[in-house]
């Protein structure tokens, strides 16, 4: 078997997926994708609420999200030959309070300044957009070009497509560790002591990153976090917007299938101690989502639930991406804590990745997401 | 660790089948072989097929097609059915109207 290629990508989930599947687009098929569990997609990439949406990000991963909206999320089923289920019909992020107002409208101020149309609407307005909400929502922020899409055919519709074009997947791949040589990176090495070997690995695996970067000297501040999510039967068309609140207490979506899908914490997450290879969910979270999403929509008190999973995000300590290359270890190109926005912006994170991977300019500047961007203020 | 290419081709491309409009998810309205193509096209787990297809994805969350959906893949990945992984059972057991779901717990437990 033949274990070395131009690039290396660790991790199978969208961020990875992608990388490989713009890389083999512009020709570079030479890729091998090493992901550590069975199945791809296993991560957060399948586990989260669906949202393709910019309103309230980090103004540091802003650019990035609208890269994507803009460029290739309109054109991503016809070109993957899948359904992505992609809907641009807004996001209201929803308040019911003046801190809600208040905080609702900083997020927006902020985005707005960074070119992004979003502005705040009152209780009425968010009413005509979506007359189901509750009467006690009283403002919102309206960002008419955000969305949601399908994350489980969307990240599986990517890993497809670049298979197709050539590129090596393996699964049940658990990477132990990387190795420089000569000062360069060079050794990918399995945990069942299988080598691979490259001059450029894109590392997008999740939490599990920090580990694989330890190898190497890397340190970046970042914990785990348990989210979790239900989806409900078919229901009538309700609304094929996407929602959120100002206390981030519940967002999604009405899928195009009829289903809800919800997702959500019981702020309780941060006792739990599970590793993470074995996601259990928690079953207070289920009953505070659903008392969520009862508050602002109270129609949907009679949906069943069928499913509830969880997933892990993995979150910074500043709360944005870490992403583009590690100058400590030539070669070694980091797509990591996506802090739950790495489904939306999977494509452009995967386009932006291919292209670095090629030597070439992103088309956005990540300079702001370096991984030693990090500083103490005490 | 599994070589996807190397599988794909050691089983081969999707041929069409006489029987492959049969219904096997009758929640989600998946065929046979809608199931068998998908395993062509690199789903190799049954994971992964439940994302890409909605098969077991339904209202009796795959209680009625499970195994035989197993047995379907197992055949068309040349292993034996115990060999693929069963699928993951998720709570609720039945489903559970979100009001009775949001008194669990909490304020107003």
């Amino acid at each position: 078997m033949n274990h070395t290629a131009d690039v290396i990508i660790i991790g199978g989930g969208i961020a990875g997926c992608s990388t490989a599947y713009y890389l083999a687009r512009s020709g570079v098929t030479n890729v091998i994708v090493l992901e550590g569990s069975d199945s791809i997609g296993h991560g957060g990439s399948s586990r989260n609420g669906g949202g393709v949406r910019q309103s309230g990000r980090d103004v540091r991963e802003l650019p990035i999200v609208m890269y994507g909206i803009r460029n290739l999320w309109p054109y991503l089923s016809e070109e993957l030959g899948v359904d992505t289920e992609y809907t641009q019909k807004g996001n209201l992020r929803l308040g019911k309070t003046q801190a809600h107002y208040e905080k609702l409208k900083k997020l927006a101020d902020n985005c707005r300044a960074s070119g992004l149309d979003v502005r705040m609407v009152d209780g009425k307005e968010v009413r005509e957009i979506c007359p189901c909400l509750s009467q006690e929502i009283t403002c919102a922020s309206w960002c008419p070009t955000d969305g949601h899409a399908n994350p489980l055919v969307t990240t599986l519709g990517f890993y497809r497509k670049a298979l197709e074009m050539g590129v090596r997947f393996f699964t049940g791949a658990k990477v132990k560790g990387l190795r420089k040589i000569r000062g360069k990176l060079r050794e990918v090495i399995l945990e069942d002591g299988t080598v691979f070997e490259t001059d450029t690995v894109v590392l997008s695996a999740g939490y599990a990153s920090r580990y694989i970067m330890r190898t190497v000297g890397l340190e970046v501040p970042m914990i785990s976090h348990l989210e979790q999510v239900f989806v409900t039967e078919r229901e009538p068309k309700m609304f094929d917007i996407m929602l959120g609140t100002a206390d981030a207490d519940f967002y999604g979506h009405q899928a195009s299938n009829g289903t809800f899908v919800w997702g959500s914490d019981s702020g309780l997450e941060i006792g739990l101690d599970q590793s993470l290879d074995n996601v259990q969910t928690y079953d207070l979270s289920l009953g505070a989502t659903c008392r969520a999403v009862e508050g602002y929509i109270p129609l949907l008190a009679d949906a069943k639930i069928v499913r509830f999973w969880g997933g892990w995000l993995d979150m910074t300590a500043d709360g944005t991406y870490i992403m583009g290359p590690a100058e400590e270890v030539p070669g070694l190109l980091l797509a990591c804590g996506f802090n739950g926005h790495g489904f939306g912006t999977g494509p452009a994170v995967g386009y932006i990745m291919a292209k670095l991977a090629m030597g070439e300019e992103p088309p956005v500047d990540i300079r702001p997401l370096r991984y030693d961007r990090f500083m103490s203020n005490k | 660790m599994l070589d996807i290419q190397e599988k794909m081709k050691e089983i081969g491309p999707y041929v069409p089948a006489e029987d492959d409009d049969i219904l096997v998810c009758r929640c989600e309205e998946v065929t046979k072989g809608e199931i068998r193509k998908a395993v062509h096209d690199g789903m190799t787990t049954i994971e992964e097929l439940r994302r890409f297809t909605r098969c077991g994805m339904g209202l009796c969350q795959g209680q009625t097609c499970g195994r035989l959906v197993k047995s379907i893949v197992a055949r068309e990945l040349h292993v034996r059915p115990d060999e693929v992984e069963p699928a993951t059972s998720r709570t609720p057991m039945r489903p559970i109207e979100m009001k009775v779901a949001g008194r669990d717990g909490g304020y107003a437990g």
